[in-house]
This record gives structure tokens, sequence and C-alpha cells, in this order.
């Protein structure tokens, strides 16, 4: 009988929520921020539906990146789809060239007449989302770049200079021999994501095209072109340092074997991303982390150029009422104020997308107590950004992010060299690219 | 073969009595299936706004694709690995039940258990296990002199989801080695014992024969189980890596689909799944069923 009550008062109330609710016009947001950053993400939203009454954002956690972005679109097709959704930069090329899907950003701050100066948000970051007439298209939210970290206690054992980081690949290789030598650690370094860092970011930095047509940005018929003797050149050490235990490889996509490895001091040094400092942080238990920006060849022309981001930004999507673009807009206003990008930035380690939130951060004396928090965003403007370093547009490139991994793989497994990966890259890559031209045109 | 035939005095009351299984049927399988054929024909972009009609390009293209072959070939070596392992594991471990008196009904419900696991906790289970960083396995395997690590080795990851697949799939065939064991009447095991069969001489002439319908039946069973069922442990474990080494048809068909968004040639995939589990279930009625009999 209580049984019943109970069930009948449930579903009386799952009836009542959208009438109460109905009151307020509710933004459905899509997200893949899982963990600290998922809490952080709903205090933010929390915040803000507090600050107002007209408009209610509900973030919903989809899963993964890939999840997240391939559950809208199916929502979209059945038309379910969420007002915003959170896309990473391997996405952007898809998302761009739906153009019936998405209502760019600039074009929504236009129609409802919200305040809006794209050049309030860092060139380097909104660079990546804007397509050839200057327009931004969708909302940068968290961006990152993959920078150095390193363990300041096993540098000392080992007999280095704590703060000196490893600036040079060639210092990186005699570093990492000196400290597996003194048996401070025994290996010298591991790396996340090692299509995002050991070859995008590799080739920008050291001011590498990607592909043909400034890496994308000019159009559907790029194509992928990282196979240069550099990149061989790297990947072939790689190798070889895989196979005198110089480094260690982390698995494929994130790689999320590296970190462990890092925090259980068994490499020495670790490259990832930027927003990795607070996991880092709170998983390095007795020793002290150092911040460092990549390392580069040396004798390459150029080198260090600058790095690309990684991460994610918001896209709103068509097919909603009226009322719901100018609550997105609001929300999106609300999102972009430096206090709330400050906040984001200094917690996360993302970058701060505005330049405001980054001198925000400076005034606090944020980068002068948490020395190596701004090693991610110096190194993102280090030179003004070239035709190869813009960042990278391709289509499919969820696939071909796939394909750097399985290639790479067949590298260390010794099947190929790192000009036979490579190469394989670019081909298997160039199909795809290919076929989603085809699709798109 | 007795035929048995009930007669329903009305005519219509028949086909009300197989309306919802039909409903279910073309809801969840006809019309997905028929959606499937349809787009295996277009070249579509993610969100759907421009869809061309290919004919056969997408299967043209899919059997010229050497990742397509790759996966076929790993698909025959990793059903081949799960059928074998987990017939023959859970073929011992009943001929061990059969001959316990005692206690048999204990060590049978035990056995059971691990088909009750979900197969994505399964493989959890599994790679936490195998995880060459911070596993049990490849420390105890470094002992030994091997360096395991399934994130690079195709062939260490290929043993891997073999036994992380076969492991729930020894429990079900157990159970029905264990029936078909019993069947076997007692008389003609103890008429060779008599005669002076070892052991191994009345498992291979006598029960091992007796027994080819269960073997057979759960052969099919298995190889579908393999192809079809195992996506939840490949996900969770090597998720087909490395380099495609443990990508499977049916894994292949999510990452190409629900990964990579090219829809044609996911459908195209399903169709030609679609074709391999017609022939597999035409094999098991028509030939098995029929034939196998004593």
């Amino acid at each position: 009988m209580k049984f019943r009550t109970l069930l009948a008062a449930a579903a009386a109330l799952t009836v009542m929520t959208p009438a109460i609710a109905a009151a307020k016009t509710q933004i459905q947001w899509w997200h893949a921020m899982g963990g600290a950053l998922g809490q952080k993400l709903e205090s933010i939203v929390a915040n803000y539906n507090k600050s107002q009454d007209k408009y209610e954002v509900v973030p919903t956690y989809k899963g993964s990146y890939p999840e997240t972005m391939t559950a809208a679109i199916a929502a979209f097709r059945a038309h379910q789809q969420p007002d915003i959704v959170q896309v990473y930069e391997v996405g952007t090329g898809t998302m761009m060239a739906a153009k019936g899907a998405v209502y760019p950003v600039y074009q929504l701050m236009k129609d409802t007449g919200e305040p809006f100066n794209p050049k309030d948000y860092l060139a380097a970051v909104v660079g990546y989302y804007t397509d050839t007439h200057g327009n931004m298209l969708s909302l940068p939210f968290n961006s990152s770049t993959p920078i150095l970290y390193y363990n300041k206690d096993v540098f000392k054992k080992a007999g280095l200079d704590p703060n000196t980081p490893p600036k040079t690949w060639e210092d990186v290789e005699s570093f990492s021999k000196k400290i597996m030598d003194s048996h401070a650690a025994k290996c010298g370094f591991t790396t996340g994501w090692i299509s995002w860092v050991q070859l995008e970011n590799f080739s920008a930095w050291h001011n590498l095209p990607i592909g043909t047509e400034e890496n994308g940005f000019g159009g559907l018929d790029a194509r992928l072109s990282f196979n240069g003797p550099i990149q061989a050149r790297h990947w072939n050490n790689l190798k070889k340092w895989q196979d005198n235990g110089i480094f260690q490889y982390g698995g494929p996509v994130g790689g999320n074997d590296a970190g462990p490895k890092f925090y259980s001091q068994e490499c020495a040094i670790y490259m990832n991303s930027s927003a990795s400092r607070a996991d880092i942080l709170a998983n390095a238990k007795g020793f002290q982390v150092g911040v460092g920006m990549l390392p580069y060849y040396s004798d390459v022309k150029g080198a260090p150029q600058n790095s690309i981001i990684g991460g994610a930004t918001l896209w709103v999507l068509q097919g909603k009422d009226k009322d719901h673009y100018k609550g997105v807009a609001d929300f999106f206003h609300y999102l972009s104020s430096a206090e709330v990008q400050a906040d984001w930035h200094q917690f996360s380690g993302y970058l701060p997308i505005t330049q405001a939130a980054y001198e925000l951060g400076q005034k606090q004396g944020y980068y002068a107590k948490n020395p190596g928090a701004d090693v991610a965003i110096k190194q993102m403007t280090l030179n003004p950004p070239t035709a190869n370093s813009k960042g990278l547009r391709f289509g499919n490139y969820v696939q071909v992010r796939q394909i750097i991994d399985e290639e790479f793989q067949s590298l260390l497994a010794g099947k190929k060299t790192g000009q036979e990966a490579l190469d394989a890259v670019v081909k298997r890559g160039n199909e795809l690219i290919a076929e989603f031209q085809k699709a798109n045109e | 073969m007795q035929t048995k035939r009930t007669l329903f005095r009305s005519k219509t009351l028949p086909y009300l009595l197989i309306l919802p299984q039909m409903a279910v049927t073309i809801i969840f399988f006809l019309w997905p299936a028929a959606q499937a054929v349809r787009q295996s024909f277009l070249r579509e972009d993610a969100f759907g706004f421009k869809t061309t009609f290919v004919w056969f390009d997408n299967y043209t293209q899919l059997f010229s694709d050497p990742t397509y072959e790759n996966s076929l070939r790993v698909t025959v070596v990793f059903a081949i690995g799960v059928a074998v392992l987990s017939l023959v594991s859970a073929l011992v471990l009943a001929l061990a039940v059969d001959r316990t008196i005692r206690s048999s009904q204990v060590y049978t419900t035990l056995l059971v258990w691990p088909y009750a696991v979900a197969p994505a906790v399964a493989g959890i289970l599994w790679w936490f296990m195998f995880n060459p960083t911070i596993g049990i396995l490849p420390y105890l395997l470094s002992f030994v002199g091997y360096h395991w690590d399934h994130s690079l080795s195709g062939f260490d990851a290929m043993i891997l989801v073999i036994i992380a697949s076969s492991w729930k799939q020894i429990s079900y065939n157990f159970l029905f080695f264990v029936a078909g064991l019993q069947a076997i009447p007692k008389s003609l095991v103890e008429a060779a014992a008599i005669d002076g069969a070892g052991p191994y001489k009345r498992f291979f002439t006598i029960i091992f024969p007796l027994l080819s319908p269960t073997t057979f039946f759960l052969l099919v069973i298995n190889t579908v189980y393999a192809m079809f069922d195992t996506f939840a442990v490949i996900h969770a474990t090597t998720q087909g890596g490395p380099a495609q080494a443990t990508n499977t048809l049916v894994y292949k068909v999510f990452q190409d689909g629900f990964i990579g968004l090219n829809i044609g040639s996911s459908a195209t995939q399903s169709v030609v799944l679609m074709i391999i589990v017609i022939a597999l279930t035409f094999i098991q009625f028509r030939w098995i069923e029929r034939n196998v009999q004593y």
C-alpha cells in the first residue's frame, strides 16, 4: 500500500515537473566534463541560474568527447537536439561543414543583440574556430595546449638543476640518460596524446605543415602532409628511445597509462595537456612538479614557433525557438565574463579564453603564487601563428587520430620505420578526408 | 517426427496471438535491418543533410579496404580461439563435476556464477589484471621472462580478449555439457569399463561421440557469441587495438558508424554481418539439427 502511494507520488511528480519549470525557458547543454571538471562546470551553471530568473540552463554529462558529439548528432537527426553541445577540437571540421545544423555564434550574438566582441578572445584560441571570413562559429570554453611536466626531486637526485626544464629534445635525451644512469628514475619521459602532442603540436612547434591549404583551414580539398623528414626523424627517435628505455609508451588516444608512470616516479618527464595540471598536482605525492615548454630540435629552423590548442568549444544547434537562443546568448555572455573564465582557468589549467580573464589573474597575483601556471599561455603566444601553426581542420579527423595511434603502435612494435608509419597515416588519413569531402560537397 | 496441431475455432485468434511477437520482430529487427540495407546504398554526411545514392560504392570500397580484410581475419582467429578455449575448458570442468558424486551441486552453482557478470564488468576486471602498468599478471609474467604489453603487442591483445570473452561463456557451455553427460546412459560406460577400456578410451569412443549433438550446438552458439556478442568485452579492454589487432567485424561497425560517423560504410558492414548471421542460422537449422542425431 505504501509502495503504491509512493509510486503514485512519483508519477505525479514526473507529470508536474515540466509544468513547474515551464515558467523558465530551459536550455539544454550537453557536455563531456566528468569528475572534478564536471562538478566545477555544474557549479558555474548553478551560479548562472541563480543570477537571473528567465532561463534555466540544464547541463547533462554525455560521456567522453566522441560520445557527446555522436549523441548530439544522433539527437539532431531525430529532432531532439540540445541547445548547446560541447565538441572537441577534432570534431570542428565536421561541425563547420554542417551548415544547416549549427547556429554560428557570431550570428547568434548579432541576432539577439547581445554585446559581443570577438577581439576580447585570445587570437590563438579563436583562430581555430573562425571561418575564412573571420567569423567566430563556436564559443571557446575549454582550450588547452600540451606542456612539459617534470619531477624536480628526481632531477635533483640525478644531479640536474631542478629549476631548469629540458629545452630541446637533445636536452630530453641527455637529461634522461643522466637520470637513468644515476638510478634516480627508471625511465626518462612519457607522454599523453601521441597524435596531438608528438605529431600535430610537434609540427606546429617546429613550424612544419600538418596539411595542405593552411592545415585544412583553406577548404575541404586540403590533404595531410605531416610525413616530412623532421617528423619522421622524431618518430624514429621515439622508437629508439623506447628501445633503450628513455621513453615509455602510455597507450593510445589520451595515453591513460602515461600519467601513472609519472605519478609513481617511474618516468621523470611527462608531456601532456596544460589541463592535466590539477590532476598532476593532486597525484604527485611526495615530490615537487616543475613545468616547462615543449622541447624542440635545436637544428630545426623556425623552432620553437607556437603550440596549438586542444580542448573543446560550445556549438549552438539550429531548430529551437527564439527565446531559447536569447537565453543561450545571455548564458554565453555570462560564461565569457572575466570572473567566470579566470575561475575556470585557475581551477582546471585550461587556458584563459579572454584577454580580460588573463589580466584578472595577473591582478589577483595568481601567476606569481603559482609559478608555471602561465607556461601554457606563453607557449601558445610565443610567436604570431603562421599558416603551419594556426591549428588544423580536417573532416573525419576523429578517425585520422585513431590511424595515427595505430601506425605509431606499428612503429613501436618494430613493424615500420618512422617514415613508413607516417606515410601510412597520410595515405589512410587522406582517403578518409577525401571521403568526407565527397559527402559534404 | 511427431507433429502437434492445435485447432483454433476462430480464424483471427491465432493471428492475434502472434501479433505481439510479430510487432517486436518488425520494430526491433525488420525495420532497422531494412534501414541498414537502405543506408548501405547511400553516402551521407553526419547530420543527414546531403544524401547521395551511390549504388554499390560502399560495398566495393569496403571489400577493397585492407582494414576490413584484416578485421575479417581477426574475427576468424578470435571466434575460433573463443570457441575452442571455452568449449574445451567447459568440457573438462563438466567431466570433473560429473565424476564427483557429492558436492557436484555446489561446483555447478559456483561455475555458473561468471555467466551472471555483465560483460563490461568482466572486461574491466580482465583489463585490470592484465594492465601492463598496474596489472598483477604482467608482473607475474615478468618473472618467467615474458614482457606482457597488450597495448603494443597484437598477439597479447588477442590472447587477452579471447580469455576475457571465453571466461563468461565457459559457464554457459558447462551447463549444457553437464546436462549432456547426465543423459549418457551409465550402462554403456560401465559395460566398456568391464570390457577393460580405460578412462581415456571410454571418453573418446563413448562419451565424446554421444556428446556430439551438444558439442555441435555449442560450437554454433559460441561462434555466434564470439562474433556478435563480445562488443562490451573488447570495448572495455582493447578497443580494437593495438593497430586494429582486435578490431572484430562488430567492433568495426561501431567504430566506423558511431565514432567515425561514416554511416554508409557502417551500414554496409552491418548488412554483411546480417548475411553471415543468416548463413550461420541456416547451417544450424538445416545441417546440424537434422544430421547430428543419435
